[in-house]
């Protein structure tokens, strides 16, 4: 496909400077910052953009990823060692985490399967509903899922004579598996997998007529977005040490698409940059107004981005760098037309990765 | 009914069958072995009579719900957040007063007006913009719980309904038949009868009122078209409005009514927006017809799985969600697809 020399000079140097910041991180800021701020994002960014994988190339907003991700942390408590004394088979954890990510992907292609029969904004009121029923049945149930209490003492296993939940380590995990994940879903949208997919969005009918399974394809992104989410919903279990129906209520579904949004859905990395305020503003906007609102400001924020930046922080950021550019060209040119910044949302909004 | 049995003869005979059958389970004395097998007639009858009830309120919530979504295509997923609202409104005024049916008709006045608000101020710039609308409502949703939770607190309030509304009233189907020879009857709370009773007649109000005047014409005919019927001269920002008032309007009196029948706390918004959300995937979106027959079967459900089944009882909601899905995607009586 490209030469692979290339990459060196593909990227940016700004890119390069976030790719190094990121690796440096860990030397650079306390323990709280490396793990309460640093991996939280990451893991909230993983689970963030399995949904930017369905609903930005697919086009279906799923509030499911996150119960994806809570059912496979059930499974490693289930299937793993809890301190609870309910379950916890004890097998390998590697056979654990990897039963726990298949049965979670599995999981979440059911979910497609039900909801693609009918189209768009009945996606996001299944998903909802099945996010609630989830929520509900792991709170009732104590045979499986151990009710209101869930499952404590989960622990990653200790290799290579590092014990992975250590503030550098863990979060250089959750690095490696944010940045797999988001290299494949940048390939994915690359594929014709991935670029099929983006045709279904933007005109099902047309790609069913020229033979293309409108269907199979939806519940194959389901199917990769719950890759993605279950592997986060491992890391996830292992980050909290503990899981529980609190972590997969509806107020936390809801956070992932508020993430998602704020961010932008345009592009893998808007995922991350929300998780990255979002998480911030978790963490230090309690110090500007009453701890007990962080929902009201969080709310707002959310608000006022569907309200004025349907594309999140990526929208805003194009919209400033169109501007910025404008601004240099039109010293040579002594009139535009200000119709330009508009024009470049929508063509950059199809080829955003750069 | 005659029609009925020329088209679908097997139809017609299995619901005659059902009907029988049911009518005999109310009104016979159980035989032995029949309590062997399902329990008391008693906990039978109380979750028959608790579904149906459970199911009238679902009705009165889903009823906003589908009529919102039914013109506007707005999928309203603050509708919990205003029912809760409605409970709330009502239960200050009902207090301050001394007025429960005041604090009804405040609840349905103040929440329409919200939703009116809503409509004008913020709806109205993303007309035809789905997700976004829906969007903004999970916004307003988080934000609405959050400032209700910092008002009223996580208290529970509880209604006092008036008097003649308190108490139970016995039914006239005998539960078990004494040694002595004494007939049992069964008894049942008065208000959760009314509530049964008023969903009836919000649905036949709603049907009267879609149906045989000429606002409700205007709905029909901007469900049906919208551009065609703002061309014809008629002003649909005004139909919007109204709409979208009586169904918030109805949410906030929902409030009132589930919140007497139950408790008024915080996280009662989720549970009715959970309860529209599968009444109307199972009835269809936007219809009224639709509401009432996913209300019935999902209270029916709930009780029953309640009853027989305690720590399944979401699953089995869930089933018939997927379960309709699987074979009827728009719902059973959605003709959209």
């Amino acid at each position: 496909m490209m030469d692979p020399t290339r990459i060196w000079t593909r990227v940016h140097p700004l890119q390069w400077l976030l790719i190094v910041l990121l690796l440096a991180y860990p030397a650079l800021s306390s323990d709280f910052f490396t793990f309460q701020i640093g991996a939280y994002s990451l893991i909230l960014g993983t689970i963030a953009l399995s949904l930017m994988m369905l609903g930005g190339l697919g086009g279906m907003v799923s509030l499911a990823q996150l119960t994806v991700a809570g059912l496979a942390a059930y499974l490693v408590a289930i299937f793993g060692e809890n301190s609870v004394g309910v379950l916890g088979l004890g097998w390998p954890w590697w056979v654990t985490c990897l039963v726990a990510v298949f049965v979670a992907a599995v999981f979440s292609a059911f979910v497609g399967a039900i909801s693609v029969r009918t189209e768009g904004i009945y996606t996001i009121m299944i998903t909802l509903a099945i996010a609630v029923a989830f929520f509900f049945l792991v709170r009732q149930n104590y045979v499986l899922f151990n009710g209101w209490t869930g499952f404590a003492g989960l622990e990653p296993p200790t290799l290579f004579g590092i014990y992975w939940r250590d503030p550098a380590p863990f979060y250089y995990l959750s690095l490696a598996v944010a940045a797999l994940f988001y290299g494949a879903v940048v390939y994915c949208s690359r594929s014709p997998f991935g670029l099929a997919l983006q045709a279904i969005r933007d005109n099902p009918r047309r790609m069913h007529a020229l033979g293309f399974n409108v269907a199979a394809h939806r519940v194959t992104a389901y199917f990769l977005a719950g890759i993605i989410a279950g592997t986060a919903g491992v890391l996830l279990a292992w980050f909290n040490g503990r899981i529980s129906p609190g972590s997969v209520g509806v107020d936390v579904a809801i956070d992932i698409l508020v993430i998602a949004v704020i961010g932008g859905m345009r592009h893998p990395v808007g995922p991350f940059a929300g998780a990255v305020v979002f998480v911030l503003l978790q963490n230090f906007a309690i110090d500007l107004i009453d701890r007990e609102r962080f929902n009201t400001v969080i709310g707002l924020v959310f608000f006022l981005v569907v309200l004025f930046s349907p594309d999140g922080l990526l929208g805003i950021w194009s919209e400033l760098r169109s501007r910025f550019q404008q601004s240099r060209q039109s010293r040579f040119h002594s009139r535009r037309s200000s119709n330009e910044s508009e024009t470049f949302d929508s063509v950059g909004a199809s080829q955003s990765s750069h | 009914m005659g029609r009925l049995f020329g088209k679908h003869p097997v139809w017609a005979v299995t619901i005659l069958l059902v009907a029988a059958v049911l009518i005999w389970l109310i009104f016979a004395v159980w035989p032995e072995w029949l309590v062997n097998v399902i329990g008391r007639k008693k906990t039978f009858v109380n979750t028959l009579i608790n579904g149906l009830t459970l199911a009238g309120l679902y009705f009165l919530v889903a009823s906003g719900f589908t009529l919102i979504f039914g013109l506007m295509r707005n999928v309203n997923l603050a509708h919990g957040a205003m029912y809760l609202l409605g409970a709330y409104i009502g239960y200050e005024v009902a207090e301050a007063s001394g007025n429960w049916f005041l604090g009804l008709v405040v609840a349905f006045l103040a929440v329409a007006l919200f939703g009116v608000l809503m409509q004008v101020l913020i709806f109205r710039r993303m007309e035809g913009d789905d997700l976004r609308q829906t969007m903004v409502t999970i916004a307003i949703s988080i934000i609405a719980a959050d400032l209700m939770l910092a008002v009223w607190t996580g208290t529970t309030y509880q209604f006092t309904p008036p008097e003649w509304l308190f108490g139970a009233v016995t039914l006239p189907i005998v539960s078990v038949i004494k040694s002595s020879g004494d007939a049992v009857f069964i008894k049942y709370p008065v208000y959760r009868l009314a509530v049964f009773f008023l969903a009836v007649a919000v649905g036949i109000a709603l049907w009267v009122f879609l149906n045989r005047t000429r606002i409700g014409m205007m709905i029909r005919a901007g469900v049906n078209d919208r551009d065609m019927l703002s061309a014809s001269g008629v002003n649909i920002q005004l139909v919007f409005m109204l709409v979208f008032g009586i169904g918030a309007g109805l949410a906030g009196l929902a409030g009132v009514v589930g919140g007497t029948a139950l408790s008024v706390a915080p996280g009662e918004d989720l549970r009715y927006l959970l309860a529209s959300l599968v009444v109307v995937i199972v009835g269809g979106l936007g219809s009224i017809s639709g509401a009432a027959v996913g209300a019935l079967i999902i209270g029916l459900a709930e009780q029953f799985g309640l009853a027989y089944f305690p720590t399944y009882g979401v699953v089995f909601t869930f089933l018939i969600m997927v379960l309709v899905l699987a074979v009827r995607p728009q719902g059973i009586m959605g003709g959209r697809g």
